[in-house]
């Protein structure tokens, strides 16, 4: 019995120790919080995948239920006729988004990190301006200049291409931005060392320091991605057979309740490719995210 | 500094040659895609310009016309005002908070919850889905749940009601709200030295509270800055969500926001001068809350 007591007693001092400044009421209190948010954060989620596999008869129910009770996946092949009917072969589609996408991001990546070298580790006239207007950059969105944008697409005979959509990605700061505060943290020395070996900056930059910043160029990879996935192409592609497929799978959701399947079917499509992209390299992205910030 | 910039160009260039070229490819793209956009924004909104002919120069036409006689731009600002007082500290706040108690779990529970919290603004158009919850007849969430509970007594039009477009469009960003930001924190509790926590105990630091801002707080304040940036740009750009959720325009333009209005008079009406004004003062307001935003911020800790 004293045995047990003490071994009690053993556990909550090791306990206390271990949460030095933690009270179990406020813990409590902070853990509903926390599910409370994450109720919210999911709930849709949950709601897109379980409509996806509502069969009819369950989406006209009152009141609406969240959870499905004869799981069917009709509503895969009814999409699958929805997009049989299309002129264009579907395939087309995916091949445009997969091919802005990958191409988008390629550029980001390699563009984004070679500008974030030299501004991140030397100083050279204009590399200070560079860099400060590398900050005001990420003060404004895009759709600011999106107007501008048209008339310099036009201008250069990019309207309803490919380039439309990938050229601003690629010129996007967030990537460099973020590759810039990673490069940063590198050790000068390493960088010494490969001068002394007789390699100019560009061999240093592909020799030394992009191996060293996998985790920050996977980081701008997941947020190309995530960007360039779920473009729709906007006002710069007009022809059918070059639109992404954003743009048609967000026709079929465009059409109402009686397609809710199918509709949470598309999305669920659409979310799939960000989120694994996401989960693959989670610890990737925490590495880079460390060193995002901004120093005052 | 003076010195160096009296070096003759051809100097500078010698020395640094591939510094400049390994910029390059970005720096055009960058300056065709931003710059120059921003600058001819400026120019352009100085101008009458429906793309059938010339630019027209008008002076400050446009910008009065805006301010003084354009009742929905007025009301677009209020919106977006609003939308961006409510939803940016709001979802600053949730930012940090839900990212400051994630982390404190094990590493399984803390990727899982960051995925969980952080899917939304992942998942591109799965906010439609809020179209749903909020659908007006009784298989809406909302409407079923409320007159289950016997709240309301018949299902509530609620994007055709201009009081609810607000209030859901606020709900609706938030639930996007938890990205980019929402990163930078969870990774900048996790480089917070943990002997400071230590040394904090001994010094006489009593509850988590005093922790969070005493250490936790200044010891992360550059990403305190970069996600309060990447929260008021966002939190000022709303604008596909309210034409997909409520509509273009929305009723009684309850959801009408300032970037709305450009889409209206850039896509719709092709006043592209008009367009371009409306385009400079929404920069012009991004950057000044920008910047003082970040006043504010380095004063923290």
């Amino acid at each position: 019995m004293i045995k047990i007591f003490r071994a009690i007693r053993h556990y909550l001092r090791m306990r206390k120790i271990r949460r030095r400044n933690r009270s179990l009421g406020v813990d409590i209190v902070l853990t509903i919080f926390l599910a409370f948010f994450g109720l919210f954060s999911l709930f849709p989620l949950w709601m897109i995948i379980i409509n996806a596999f509502k069969p009819m008869s369950e989406v006209f129910v009152f009141p609406p239920r969240i959870f499905v009770e004869n799981p069917t996946i009709n509503n895969f092949f009814d999409l699958g006729a929805i997009i049989e009917e299309f002129d264009i072969p579907f395939s087309r589609y995916a091949f445009n988004t997969v091919f802005i996408t990958a191409l988008g991001t390629f550029g980001t990546v390699l563009l984004g990190s070679m500008a974030a070298f030299p501004l991140a580790k030397y100083e050279f006239p204009g590399s200070k301006f560079m860099s400060q207007l590398i900050v005001y950059s990420l003060m404004f969105s895009g759709s600011v200049t999106a107007i501008p944008n048209y008339f310099i697409m036009s201008g250069l005979g990019l309207i309803d291409t490919h380039w439309a959509i990938v050229l601003p990605a690629v010129g996007g700061t967030l990537g460099l931005y973020l590759m810039k505060n990673f490069m940063v943290q590198i050790p000068d020395e390493l960088l010494e060392a490969a001068k002394i070996d007789g390699a100019n900056e560009m061999q240093t930059f592909f020799g030394t320091v992009m191996p060293l910043c996998k985790p920050a160029w996977i980081t701008v990879i997941i947020f190309s991605v995530q960007g360039l996935w779920g473009n729709g192409g906007g006002v710069f592609i007009y022809s059918e057979e070059l639109k992404p497929l954003s743009y048609v799978l967000s026709q079929i959701v465009g059409s109402g309740i009686a397609r809710t399947g199918v509709s949470s079917v598309v999305s669920l499509i659409m979310i799939i490719v960000p989120i694994a992209v996401f989960v693959i390299s989670q610890s990737n992205v925490m590495e880079t995210m460390a060193s995002s910030g901004m120093k005052g | 500094m003076n010195k160096k910039k009296k070096e003759p160009f051809s100097v500078v260039w010698q020395r640094h040659k591939s510094k400049y070229l390994m910029i390059l490819p970005f720096g055009l793209l960058f300056v065709l895609f931003t710059v120059l956009p921003v600058a001819a924004a400026m120019l352009l909104s100085l101008t009458s310009f429906n793309m059938a002919e010339m630019p027209k120069f008008v002076g400050l036409e446009n910008y009065i016309n805006l301010l003084v006689q354009d009742d929905i731009f007025l009301i677009a600002v209020k919106n977006t005002f609003v939308l961006a007082l409510v939803t940016g500290p709001l979802s600053y706040l949730m930012c940090f908070m839900l990212a400051w108690l994630i982390n404190e779990l094990p590493p399984i529970p803390r990727a899982f919850l960051t995925l969980v919290f952080y899917a939304p603004s992942l998942s591109g158009n799965a906010f439609m889905f809020w179209k749903l919850f909020f659908s007006s007849d009784s298989y809406g969430f909302a409407n079923a749940w409320g007159m289950k509970l016997g709240i309301i007594d018949e299902p509530v039009l609620f994007f055709s009601t201009a009081e609810a477009i607000l209030p859901i469009l606020i709900i609706v960003q938030l639930w996007l709200s938890l990205g980019v930001s929402f990163l930078a924190f969870i990774a900048g509790l996790q480089t917070v030295d943990k002997s400071l926590y230590e040394a904090a105990a001994v010094e006489g630091i009593k509850n988590r509270w005093q922790e969070l801002w005493y250490i936790t707080l200044p010891s992360m304040k550059p990403q305190l800055m970069f996600g309060a940036v990447m929260q008021i740009t966002n939190s000022l750009s709303i604008s596909s969500i309210s034409t997909e959720l409520a509509g273009f325009p929305s009723v009684a333009y309850a959801g009408h926001t300032i970037l709305i209005h450009l889409h209206d008079y850039g896509n719709v009406r092709y006043e592209m001068g008009y367009a371009c004004t409306i385009a400079v003062i929404l920069f012009f307001i991004m950057l000044i809350c920008n910047v003082l935003v970040q006043k504010l911020l380095r004063k923290i800790g």
